[in-house]
């Protein structure tokens, strides 16, 4: 066995991990400057320029607050619980293919961990296995809140791997590969093929689907404050409670990596501007669609959020995919 | 090397989990051990170039079953232990020794394990193991596949009749009648 492909492989994944785990930390405070621009406030502001140091603070914060464990808590999987969010977010991330192929000193390096043949499978089900953070965690605090938390989440991302799994399905059907490479390099004609154009109803089901797998806003109901105090999270505090929150900014991207690449085109460079510079361009669009879904909308209820994944999403997605066969055929 | 190391490390991993399913008498313990087992073995699927089937494993196993089973767990008090009531212990603890050693003796016999081989190998050359699953799956296993399809479409109806006594009533609805006072 060769021990360069060894080295390579762990210095991308210390580089992914380093690079996403920055990320998800930054977007923290993008959140919190975009959704004061738009409720008309300054967000942070004293500490640092325009705050920016906010981040090392709440940093230092999550490390030093005293670490909480409920007396009456099964303690191993309490404790367990927090890892899962991120680990499982940033295995996910071995499939991605961030950028194109670029050389260095002579190097030929593509910036993918590993290149599997079923990566858009692989993300999918590794991000799927997430859902264990707050299952686990719900179940171990012996909370009524929490429990109720973490029944709400498994119920939201079994319902709503449904919907992605089968929006998902008909530009596969399409492409006729599982490997995000070969998704990416579909679409390497412009604009114009662009999946988007051609599958405009899984793009917008896919997108759905996403905001309701990261817990994000017009879905959020496992920490609904006015409900259930915090759900899952409500007995965490100091750096596991962060944990969790590190694995679903992480997840986000991860989402938007997805939908950047699968529908809207992915690394391929566009007129002068290079594929990096495109899909960097492409997830911060993504990130911040999230940050105004959550300053525009209101969460849904329970009830409202099963309605609308069984009864209108996934029947559409299920005519999606027929349309799609018969057009193929 | 690494493959030896990573199925050395699947293994013992894959062993503890299922060890921990076995003997922990915590319902939670055993509940999470099984899911971390469940991953551990699409390790293997993975060593062996099966990544379709590897990632399935995750998908079906880890994220669907065991979140089924998370459901069931949360109408107990999962963080208490289970009191088990077995009788005949000695005759339970023979038996199921026999039977693992049995199991061990058959798989490892030269007999059994030299005739083992694949009945379709791989028919068509140069395509990945997703397009190879459906190949298969649609040509030679066809009939099985729609069976068990079948059989899995009698479960859903037989389960959903058994929880669903009063079809035509509307759980929303009947939130409000309630509220309102009247009896249906």
């Amino acid at each position: 066995m060769d021990w360069a492909i060894v080295i390579e492989t762990v210095i991308k994944a210390i580089v992914v991990l380093a690079v996403i785990a920055g990320m998800a930390a930054f977007a923290t405070y993008i959140e919190r400057k975009v959704l004061a621009f738009m409720q008309r406030r300054l967000g942070p502001m004293n500490v640092g320029p325009h705050g920016i140091l906010q981040l090392a603070a709440d940093g230092i914060k999550l490390f030093t607050k005293e670490d909480i464990v409920p007396q009456n808590a099964v303690k191993p999987i309490y404790k367990i619980a927090p890892v899962i969010a991120p680990v499982t977010a940033f295995t996910a991330m071995a499939a991605i293919p961030f950028f194109p192929e670029f050389t260095l000193f002579g190097y030929t390096v593509t910036p993918i961990v590993s290149d599997i043949n079923v990566g858009i499978l692989f993300i999918m089900g590794v991000a799927s296995a997430g859902m264990y953070a707050p299952l686990l965690a719900g179940m171990s605090s012996t909370n009524k809140w929490a429990l109720l938390g973490a029944a709400r989440t498994v119920i939201a991302l079994l319902s709503f791997e449904v919907v992605s799994g089968l929006a998902l399905l008909a530009p596969l059907m399409m492409i006729g590969s599982l490997s995000l490479i070969d998704i990416n390099d579909y679409q390497i004609g412009g604009i114009g093929s662009w999946l988007v154009w051609s599958q405009p109803m899984a793009f917008l089901l896919f997108v759905i689907a996403g905001f309701a797998e990261t817990n994000r806003t017009p879905f959020d109901l496992i920490e609904y404050e006015a409900e259930i105090v915090s759900g899952y999270a409500t007995d965490y505090s100091g750096m596991r409670w962060g944990l969790f929150f590190i694995g679903e900014y992480a997840n986000m991207i991860t989402i938007s990596f997805l939908v950047s690449i699968i529908f809207l085109g992915g690394y391929n460079s566009f007129w002068i501007i290079p594929g990096a510079i495109m899909i960097l361009i492409k997830i911060s669009a993504f990130i911040f669609l999230f940050l105004w879904v959550r300053a525009a909308w209101p969460h849904v209820r329970p009830d409202q959020m099963m309605w609308l994944c069984w009864k209108i999403l996934m029947p559409m997605a299920l005519i999606n995919i027929l349309i799609t066969g018969i057009v193929l055929i | 090397m690494f493959e030896v190391i990573a199925f050395y490390t699947f293994s013992i991993l894959t062993i503890l989990m299922f060890g921990i399913v076995v003997l922990s008498k915590n319902a939670l313990y055993a509940m999470s051990a099984l899911a971390g087992g469940m991953i551990f073995i699409s390790g293997f699927f993975f060593l062996l170039g099966a990544e379709f089937l590897g990632v399935v494993q995750i998908v079906v196993y880890s994220g669907a079953v065991m979140a089924l089973y998370a459901f069931g767990m949360m109408f107990f008090d999962t963080t208490r232990d289970v009191k088990e009531n077995i009788q005949y212990k000695k005759i339970l603890y023979t038996l199921s020794v026999l039977s693992a050693v049995l199991i061990v003796i058959i798989m490892s016999a030269p007999l059994f394990s030299a005739n083992i081989e694949a009945i379709y190998p791989s028919m068509v050359e140069g395509v990945g193991n997703t397009q190879m699953v459906g190949l298969v799956l649609f040509t030679k296993y066809l009939i099985p596949f729609e069976l068990a399809a079948v059989m899995l479409l009698v479960a859903m109806i037989s389960g959903i009749l058994l929880v669903s006594k009063r079809m035509e009533m509307n759980l929303t609805e009947e939130d409000n009648y309630e509220e309102k006072g009247e009896i249906i």
